[in-house]
């Protein structure tokens, strides 16, 4: 069952690729056609993938359901992984309401990087531990990611918007910041890729170091040191010596990932700069040619407003409602809640400066990249960095 | 003040900029300022705009305005993040004052320093919330009321400058009655609401969703106050208990009424030979608690006890308390919130030194320890003190720092044949301190017993309620404002043409598609989105 359970992702995630590329197809395609509203084959057939693909990653979800006897949503790489399909699910509703194709060209690469940026989490099923045994569990971890996922529309639509309201003729601080936000998509491409290159490789070394409590442990990298931990002695044999040592309230191996994603992402971006020989976001440019700015701009703030209340049901309510069962309190202010807080505020905000400030286009669209910015500070860098009751057994 | 008179006869209150009936621009200076009209609230008459004299007009301006609004809602954002940089004070387990900087070095000491340990109760976070309600209140009082009374006071024949300055508008000759018919029929099927009126023409949608934001704001003052009513005393019970295997406790906050027996404490592990699925994550991991469980009984009172009297207990019932499977009796619940091992006897055997014979042993019930053991023979172990927590003083001193016998210690008095006045010996767990001068003899240990104990969170909250009526008033809110959306339509007979004007309170591009819908099939002019065009001319420009 896992093993099907396992195949089923990878089908799904090839079938997103190539859907992505038959979205490319449908923007290109679309001068040819005089104009007409309706969708071309080329988009009706990455539509059709999408779809085929979202069944197939639903199969993925179901089978692993069966095989652990609870929802896959319990460790880093299930919940990322449900996250991503949630994205595509979203993508999907969406896109019935409005009919753009270009938003699945957006949408489905973040998608995929949010695939492959799960897998490199350790994949075997965890037992659950005894706060996690309740169906509570799955109704909030599913209607939060679901919530998490139809804001993140709004992310893309704003990138869109972005991408052609910003003129590239100039450098300034809007097209610093748009490329940043290329740039910060591709290092986690970089991420993925060092980490598969490295894990291909077997690469392995081990330390003995001394901790924060004096106390002399074990740490193992399966990346080159460039980070060494505090006092830290090199066991393997040709061994990468490190480069820097750090202190030992500092996490070195996390920190020497974090650098290694951060060097792959540049050598990336730096190729692609040399094959495009301009920003990325104004090679985008061409792409975002036929759309209207206010249909993205609409796309973007219904997604908000769609998104919000399932992202207030299922990380606040729902939060609460189980928290009030397993830890006999609804709220703890446990970092993970915060951040859940946070980013609710942070929406309230967002739909109060443009319902009563009028906040709309530009100034929307940026807002909804910096909403993104923080629902993906909460997946990643709450769970791994400030760890909580939530915390998953990442690594 | 004066109401103001509109040319249509409707009486306006003071400040009004569009009359409530027709839509005409009272406010001679709105009139000049765009080619389009300022929909929000339909121009109606708002406190905070209208006065700002006495000190309360000014309260209430500031605390209804959106932008201080915006601006509290970012800075309890921003002061959020901050509690998240370290772990609060109830999730570390030293004093504060040791363990931030233990742990995180001097940025540690001042975090602490600052108060961000307790960020979360600290007065100015309490007060930021407390200001954050007190603007919701206002700023919907604010609006709320106007915008009801001119939504229902309007009629379906609106003022020409009214029509020609909504967003979308067109104005079309020579149309037949046939096609107005048509776009009757269109907006049915699209749930059109149609008044008519001289054969001008209004439909609406949709106008619930406008109060949805009033509603969500209720709900959320409403859960504020739950959060408030925990501070009055019995509303919210919140303790812990430990209750040994065995023993019978009284829950506290019970007004002495209830009891519960700790019959067993359950402690369980995933076995990976039995759930293979979980192999090789048990493998990577180490050992996964399956279940910590507690089998307890719970005891009613029978009749009122005198203090010291026995208490006369009647079973009430029998439950297995896990996490996430709380007991529950009369509003309380009793949650498996931790548990420890906890030491209560300890053995010792009186042994010669130079022959390692033992002379008998002797087994310390710690929590009533006897004052001497007879060994018979002429053989007796005195205990001179005993401390339960022991540790050093800072003079060196031993003492205790708890009756829990976290860290027993002993001063014995070993009596034998040979030394009937006794040898003194200092016996703490791994170490013994003899006082000058050898001894003949010494206390050996031999062993421990432990026992289980559970640690349960007693807690009864009466704010509950409040707090999921808030709950629930929140989400009708939010999503009668989100998923819906107010739509107006107007078609009406100005000037020998046919006007249509359409507004909506959001969602713009669907409004046209919906007119698409509507005014399809007929020779109507489609009406054009005043505020794109001029976008469209900045962006050619
Ligand atoms: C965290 C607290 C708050 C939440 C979650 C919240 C939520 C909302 C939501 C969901 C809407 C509807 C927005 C839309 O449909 O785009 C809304 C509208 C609104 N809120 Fe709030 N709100 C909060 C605090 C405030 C505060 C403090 C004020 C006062 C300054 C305020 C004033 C308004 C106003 C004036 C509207 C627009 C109503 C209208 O145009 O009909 N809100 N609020």
């Amino acid at each position: 069952m896992v093993e099907i359970s396992g195949n089923l992702l990878f089908i799904a995630f090839i079938l997103y690729l190539i859907a992505t590329l038959f979205f490319g197809g449908s923007i290109k395609a679309k001068k040819d056609i005089n104009k007409k509203k309706e969708t071309n084959s080329w988009g009706k057939i990455a539509v059709c993938l999408t779809i085929v693909g979202f069944i197939s990653q639903l199969g993925y979800f179901i089978t692993r359901w069966i095989a652990a006897g609870h929802a896959p949503v319990s460790n880093m790489f299930e919940f990322t992984t449900f996250f991503g399909m949630a994205l595509v699910g979203a993508f999907i509703v969406i896109y019935f309401i409005y009919r753009s194709t270009l938003l699945g060209l957006f949408t489905m690469p973040v998608a995929i990087l949010v695939i492959a940026y799960a897998s490199m989490f350790p994949r075997e099923i965890t037992p659950l531990i005894p706060a996690l045994q309740s169906y509570w569990l799955n109704i909030h971890v599913t209607t939060a990611a679901i919530g998490e996922a139809i804001l993140a529309i709004s992310f893309a639509a704003g990138l869109i918007y972005l991408v052609k309201a910003i003129d590239q003729t100039k450098s300034n601080k809007q097209t610093f910041w748009l490329e940043t936000v290329m740039f910060s998509l591709v290092t986690v491409l970089g991420f993925v890729v060092i980490t598969t290159v490295f894990s291909i490789v077997g690469y392995e070394e081990k330390f003995t170091w001394v901790d924060k409590h004096d106390q002399e442990a074990v740490m193992e990298y399966t990346m080159p040191a460039i980070t060494g931990p505090n006092e830290g002695e090199l066991l393997t044999k040709d061994g990468f010596k490190p480069l820097v040592e750090m202190p030992a309230y500092i996490n070195a191996k996390k920190l020497n990932t974090v650098i290694w994603s951060f060097l792959g992402g540049l050598v990336l971006y730096g190729l692609i700069r040399l094959v495009i020989r301009k920003r990325i976001s104004a090679a985008l440019k061409p792409l975002v040619k036929n759309i209207k700015l206010d249909l993205v701009d609409e796309i973007s703030y219904r997604s908000v407003l769609i998104g919000f209340p399932v992202f207030t049901l299922g990380a606040l309510i729902f939060a609460m409602i189980w928290a009030q069962i397993a830890w006999s309190r609804f709220w703890g202010w446990d970092p993970k809640e915060v951040w859940a807080l946070i980013t609710w505020l942070f929406y309230a905000a967002f739909m109060h400066l443009r319902l009563s400030r009028g906040w709309h286009g530009e100034k929307s669209a940026w807002l909804a990249v910096i909403g993104f910015v923080i629902i993906m500070f909460n997946l990643v860098a709450v769970n791994l960095v400030i760890a909580g009751l939530h915390s998953y057994a990442g690594s | 003040m004066k109401d103001v008179k509109c040319e249509c006869g409707h009486v306006n209150p003071h400040g009004t900029v569009l009359c409530e009936a027709c839509g005409k621009v009272l406010d001679e200076q709105e009139a000049n300022k765009s080619k389009l009209l300022d929909m929000r609230y339909e121009g109606s008459a708002r406190r905070s705009q209208t006065y700002n004299k006495t000190v309360i007009d000014k309260i209430w301006n500031f605390f209804s305005s959106v932008k201080v609004g915006v601006w509290l809602i970012v800075i309890t954002l921003i002061a959020s993040i901050l509690g998240t940089i370290f772990p609060q004070e109830m999730y570390i387990n030293l004093p504060p004052e040791v363990y931030y900087e233990q742990e995180h070095g001097w940025v540690g000491k001042l975090y602490y320093q600052l108060g961000f340990h307790d960020l979360y109760s600290s007065w100015w976070y309490l007060l930021l919330i407390a200001m954050i309600g007190i603007s919701l209140v206002i700023c919907s009082l604010d609006r709320v009321v106007p915008l009801y009374k001119a939504l229902k006071a309007q009629r379906v024949t609106r003022n020409e400058g009214f029509l020609k300055r909504q967003r979308l508008f067109s104005a079309s000759s020579n149309i037949s009655e046939h096609d107005i018919e048509k776009i009757k029929d269109h907006l049915k099927l699209k749930r059109y609401h149609i008044r008519e009126e001289n054969g001008d023409l209004l439909a609406e949608k949709g106008r619930f969703s406008r109060w949805g934001p009033y509603v969500n704001h209720v709900g959320l003052i409403i859960f504020l106050i739950g959060g408030m009513l925990r501070f009055i005393p019995g509303m919210y019970v919140y303790e812990n208990l430990w209750v040994k295997e065995g023993e019978t406790a009284l829950i506290p906050e019970t007004d002495g009424k209830y009891y519960l027996k700790n019959k067993e404490f359950i402690l369980e592990h995933y076995d990976k030979e039995k759930d293979r699925t979980f192999e090789q994550a048990i493998d990577r991991a180490g050992d996964v608690v399956k279940n910590y469980q507690s089998n307890v009984v719970l005891y009613k009172e029978k009749g009122e006890s005198l203090p010291g009297e026995k208490p006369d207990l009647q079973k009430i019932k029998e439950y297995k308390v896990k996490v996430n499977l709380p007991l529950k009796f009369e509003g309380y619940s009793v949650y498996q919130s931790s548990y420890r091992s906890e030491l209560v006897a300890m053995t010792f055997s009186l042994v010669k030194k130079d022959s390692s014979q033992s002379f008998g042993d002797i087994t310390i019930d710690l929590k009533n320890p006897k004052k001497e053991y007879n060994l018979g023979n002429g053989y007796s172990v005195k205990i001179i003190n005993y401390f339960p927590d022991f540790e050093f003083d800072d003079n060196g001193e031993p003492i205790t720092k708890s009756r829990v016998p976290n860290n027993p210690a002993f001063v014995f008095r070993m009596i034998s044949p040979e030394k009937p006045e006794g040898e003194t010996s200092f016996v703490a767990i791994q170490q013994t301190i003899e006082p000058p001068g050898e001894n003949a003899y010494k206390m050996a240990f031999k062993g421990i017993d432990t026992q289980e104990v559970s640690g349960f969170t007693i807690s009864k909250d009466s704010t509950l309620w409040v707090i999921i009526l808030g709950g629930i008033i929140f989400m009708i809110g939010v999503i009668q404002g989100s998923y819906w959306n107010h739509r107006r339509i107007w078609v009406q007979r100005k000037n020998g043409q046919i006007w249509i004007a359409a507004h909506t309170n959001k969602n713009w591009y669907g409004l046209k598609r919906e007119l698409e819908f509507v005014l399809a099939d007929t020779k109507l002019t489609f009406p054009k989105d005043q505020l794109q065009g001029e976008h469209e001319e900045k962006e050619e420009a």
